[in-house]
């Protein structure tokens, strides 16, 4: 399945939901967030959020910043 | 007997009390570790960070890895924004990241001088209020817009001194001191400051606080700045509670005239 995620273009092959795309993607940290077609996810309703071909998703994290 | 004395007061934001009117910033420094240590010897409560995408093809290291995060209280910014949409997104991302209740919001204006746009910055802080968040808005050293922001329910405000990262130290105190007359909720000093006597004068003023980044990581010895600056707002501090004497033309003689030696 095609996805959009950060920007890149990303063919992933098991990731049905907002919870297989993180396992697939080794992304494990705790304090991380994602918004799906400019959304913003619960954590909570990772397991249940499916992802369509096309979907645009961002996966953030705090950096330094001032 | 007491050989020290301390300030009268803590800075209270919203619900929470910080002993240290020092905010400092997690951008610019050579690495984590050097974060980590600079944050330590600065003796911040609340320290601030960004949210941005993770890099998917490289090690997802974060600075929260490095600190602990019961001991600072969080304020994600909105660095960056350029809209309302994507300031209230950015806050909302931050706060399902964990990341707490806190925000700084800033709306970028113009990319040369990173003055806010204050117009988006004030509607961006009225609908993050509306949804729960506790808003520190960085915006100009304007007493009407402060008093705006302070209206619509946010918890501080923060004018800036003078350009993010310009190191140029308090250009108009005497804005400054008509924000401070205006409002009630903090004044924290946000962005300008780049050395200690800039902190110290800041404070003098009065302010609730200082947030600062580039003064430390950008200069020569990240830790001895901290420390510098961690010396400098508590001075600053002091100073202004204790009163400093009027300014006068000519001398005051701190010696007795009486008892001179008549020769």
């Amino acid at each position: 399945m095609q996805l959009v995620i950060n920007g890149q273009e990303k063919d992933l092959q098991s990731s049905a939901t907002i919870t297989l795309m993180l396992k697939e993607l080794d992304i494990t940290g705790s304090h991380i967030a994602v918004a799906l077609n400019f959304q913003v996810v619960p954590r909570s309703n990772y397991d249940q959020t499916p992802l369509h071909e096309g979907d645009k998703v961002e996966i953030v994290h705090a950096v330094g910043g001032g | 007997m007491e050989t020290a004395v301390k300030t009268e007061s803590n800075l209270k934001i919203a619900d929470k009390v910080f002993s240290s009117r020092l905010i400092v910033g997690t951008g610019k420094y050579a690495s984590f570790e050097q974060n980590r240590q600079a944050l330590e010897i600065s003796g911040a409560e609340m320290i601030t960070v960004a949210v941005r995408r993770i890099e998917l093809d490289k090690t997802k290291e974060s600075i929260l890895n490095y600190i602990d995060p019961e001991k600072y209280t969080l304020l994600p910014n909105t660095a960056g924004c350029y809209s309302v949409k994507e300031t209230v997104m950015t806050a909302e991302l931050a706060r399902e990241a964990g990341l707490g209740n806190f925000v700084k919001v800033e709306v970028i204006g113009d990319e040369k001088t990173l003055f806010p746009d204050n117009e988006a910055t004030l509607e961006a802080s009225k609908l993050l209020v509306k949804d729960g968040f506790h808003v520190l808005p960085y915006c100009s050293d304007d007493v009407v817009l402060c008093k705006k922001l302070e209206d619509i329910g946010c918890s501080a405000v923060m004018p800036l001194a003078a350009p993010i990262g310009s190191g140029l130290g308090i250009r108009n105190p005497y804005n400054i001191k008509l924000i401070l007359e205006a409002v009630n909720v903090p004044v924290i000093i946000d962005a300008g400051v780049g050395t200690a006597s800039d902190a110290s004068r800041a404070m003098e003023l009065g302010v609730g606080g200082l947030l600062m980044n580039t003064a430390i990581a950008g200069a020569k010895d990240p830790l001895k700045m901290a420390q510098a600056m961690k010396l400098a707002v508590l001075s600053g501090r002091l100073a202004y509670e204790a009163g400093r004497i009027p300014r006068k033309l000519y001398a005051t003689a701190s010696s007795p005239i009486d008892g001179l030696i008549d020769i």
